[in-house]
């Protein structure tokens, strides 16, 4: 039987192979194509979702999410009045009503806020995952939210700065997120500019490090402003005030132009370093560059929010999904979508345990997490693609 | 449309990885680089797209120096396939040849008519026009090999340089991907890999070894034995391809062997082996 079988084995390849020869010799020149790409006329158009109409459903989110998030509250209001109030205000006379009040001082600064700051970290996250082509990347991998994280606990737990009173907190973290970022900068700087995986391993070990120093502060603090320091760790933006918000405004506005005007030198570095190089962007000037605009974005919104986690990681990732990874069409977006979703997780943390409040960064890893994980199990995916 | 590199040398990290390095490849020509790995045809390519700056030596396009021009009117000149066939993000098959485009658009520039009809077209010229919607995450690696090449087509430059544009692909789809290269009527420059199929294609090609040039010339008179063993110290036989008359190499075993039949089987008669061309 054994013998049997070992003998049939090579008589029946070869069988096949002495016909298959004179076959393939027949028609010689004119070898078949491989299938489904010798037809020389063209598919039917399957072209992506016109941006246009991604931008305006995401602007009608956008404002929908807004609006509910400045309608609802402990005092419940209705839309309609949200917007009489914001009609108002922005006329030039704020109404002096209950809801004028809550509408005006508290809950629009605060909505306007969480959206600005949604916006800017879904940008970040956006650029990092091309500028160091990891899925994984988030805005904090540069070492921007340690830093800030030193910054704010010095304020919080040794009183640095603080002759500036509510600022404080702020000029902390955005001087921490400055020094971890040119530090994160200065280490990973080599010969030929700012290569990715140095980028990612000095982010990771710088940010380790800045951890322990606000370990540190916080083993060295007193009880009570240590909880305070956590609650800033978590994310919030419970202190949302007017005032606070044209730095981070303007800051996503200047970056957005920036990015806007490379949306073709992105998608040229999504290809890698050296297809981008023969494409003629300079890719050394260019990294340099997107390292600067995110990190100062994720830094300036860290300073009036403390950490919010997993926005700038999953929201990239969920626009992906929707518009493909040409980033003439993520950024835009991104800038509509992540701020929907900000407003969206601020709404759920003020809402979900009132009166208390949730830390945002709880609600935002809460729904990213599973997200994300969703989205990864539905099919082989990476950056939005499939394999 | 002329390419010529003048005693080119270059370093890369302080270690001199090719030196003295002169060819030119005429214009429509299709030259080939052929050396054993590690021998420079990489870093050669690289430093005519700019990733490398030569430490001495120039690049000349049509006697201009590389190094004068900016980035993207280097890059309106010299389209690059590279070996890099994988992109992580999601772009389909006409967004990736768009990319090609983007020497020639400023920041905010939009993608005009022309634009479209040029990426179109050059979709056209590899024979993709089916693919055309399809991600290019999904396509085989013959088929992603020739969606680089039409975005170095809508690149629109009259130099194109391939750095081993047909590994890791199956016989039907490095003769197709060579075709197509060898009909778009531009200067070429390519490192190989199978100095047959190098044979088969280019009108000259350079043989490279430990960073420098053995020689260069028409197939017929580089590829030999001797040059073969030369280069990278391989015994090969060299026989005629039947076709063209261009030389074809045959590898030969270091160990001393005895004939086997072709089914597999002992060899039972040495004499008239039936797939002896005729």
């Amino acid at each position: 039987m054994h013998e049997d079988d070992d003998r049939a084995g090579p008589a029946e390849l070869a069988a096949p192979r002495d016909e298959a020869i004179p076959q393939a010799a027949g028609p010689a020149g004119a070898p078949a194509g491989p299938p489904g790409r010798t037809s020389s006329s063209w598919p039917a158009r399957r072209e992506r979702t016109p941006l246009t109409l991604v931008l305006a459903v995401c602007a009608a989110l956008l404002v929908v999410t807004m609006t509910f998030g400045v309608a609802i509250g402990s005092v419940p209001l209705s839309p309609v009045a949200v917007w009489h109030v914001v009609a108002g205000g922005l006329a030039g006379h704020p109404e002096n009503t209950v809801a004028g009040i809550i509408v005006w001082q508290i809950r629009l600064p605060r909505v306007l806020l969480a959206a600005v700051v949604g916006a800017a970290l879904t940008t970040a996250g956006s650029v990092v995952q091309v500028l160091v082509r990891n899925a994984l990347a988030d805005p904090f991998l540069l070492g921007v939210s340690s830093g800030a994280s030193v910054g704010a606990t010095a304020v919080l737990l040794l009183g640095a700065f603080a002759s500036l009173g509510v600022w404080a907190i702020s000029v902390g973290s955005v001087l921490g997120a400055l020094a971890a970022m040119a530090a994160v900068f200065l280490v990973s700087r080599s010969g030929r500019g700012l290569a990715p995986t140095q980028l990612i391993l000095c982010g990771v070990v710088l940010s380790a490090l800045f951890e322990s120093v606000t370990s540190f502060l916080i083993f060295r603090g007193n009880p009570q402003a240590t909880q305070s320091v956590l609650f800033w760790l978590l994310g919030s933006f419970g202190l949302a005030s007017w005032n606070q918000l044209p730095i981070p405004a303007a800051a996503l506005a200047v970056a957005m132009i920036y990015l806007l005007a490379q949306g073709r030198t992105l998608n040229a570095l999504a290809m890698g370093a050296e297809p981008a190089a023969s494409l003629g962007v300079d890719v050394r000037r260019l990294r340099r560059n997107l390292f600067l605009v995110t990190s100062l974005m994720a830094g300036v919104a860290v300073a009036v929010s403390g950490i919010i986690g997993f926005v700038g990681l999953v929201v990239p990732h969920i626009v992906r999904l929707i518009v493909g990874s040409d980033h003439r069409r993520v950024l835009p977006t991104g800038v509509l979508f992540g701020a929907s979703f900000m407003v969206l997780g601020d709404l759920l943390a003020r809402t979900i345990v009132a009166p208390q409040e949730m830390p945002i960064g709880v609600i935002t890893a809460f729904i990213g997490a599973p997200t994300l994980i969703v989205l990864i199990r539905r099919r082989p995916y990476l950056y939005g693609a499939t394999q | 449309m002329s390419l010529r590199l003048d005693h080119l040398a270059v370093d890369i990290a302080g270690r001199r990885i090719v030196t003295g390095i002169d060819l030119t490849v005429g214009d429509h020509e299709f030259a080939g680089l052929v050396g054993p790995n590690g021998s420079g045809k990489s870093t050669i390519l690289k430093t005519i797209y700019r990733v490398h700056p030569p430490s001495a030596g120039r690049v000349l396009l049509d006697g201009t120096d590389l190094l004068s021009l900016r980035p993207k009117e280097a890059a309106r000149r010299i389209a690059v396939v590279t070996q890099e066939s994988t992109s992580e993000f999601d772009f389909t098959v006409r967004e990736m040849v768009m990319i090609g485009r983007t020497p020639h658009k400023g920041s905010f520039e939009r993608d005009t008519v022309t634009d479209r009809g040029i990426v179109d077209q050059a979709i056209e010229r590899v024979g993709c026009q089916q693919l055309a919607y399809r991600r290019f995450n999904t396509l085989s690696g013959g088929e992603k090999q020739l969606v680089l090449i039409a975005r170095a087509l809508a690149q629109e430059a009259d130099h194109l340089v391939l750095d081993e544009p047909t590994n890791h692909l199956d016989i039907h789809h490095q003769v197709e991907i060579l075709e197509v290269v060898a009909g778009l009527g531009v200067t070429v420059l390519a490192a190989l890999h199978d100095l047959s199929l190098a044979a088969l294609f280019c009108r000259d090609i350079y043989v490279l070894c430990a960073g420098q040039l053995v020689t260069g010339g028409p197939p017929g008179l580089v590829l030999t034995p001797e040059i073969i063993r030369q280069a990278y110290g391989a015994d090969v036989l060299v026989i005629e391809h039947p076709d063209t008359g261009t030389p074809h190499l045959i590898p030969r075993r270091v160990q001393p062997t005895t004939r086997v039949h072709p089914t597999g089987d002992a060899p039972a008669r040495s004499a008239a082996q039936p797939d002896t061309p005729a």
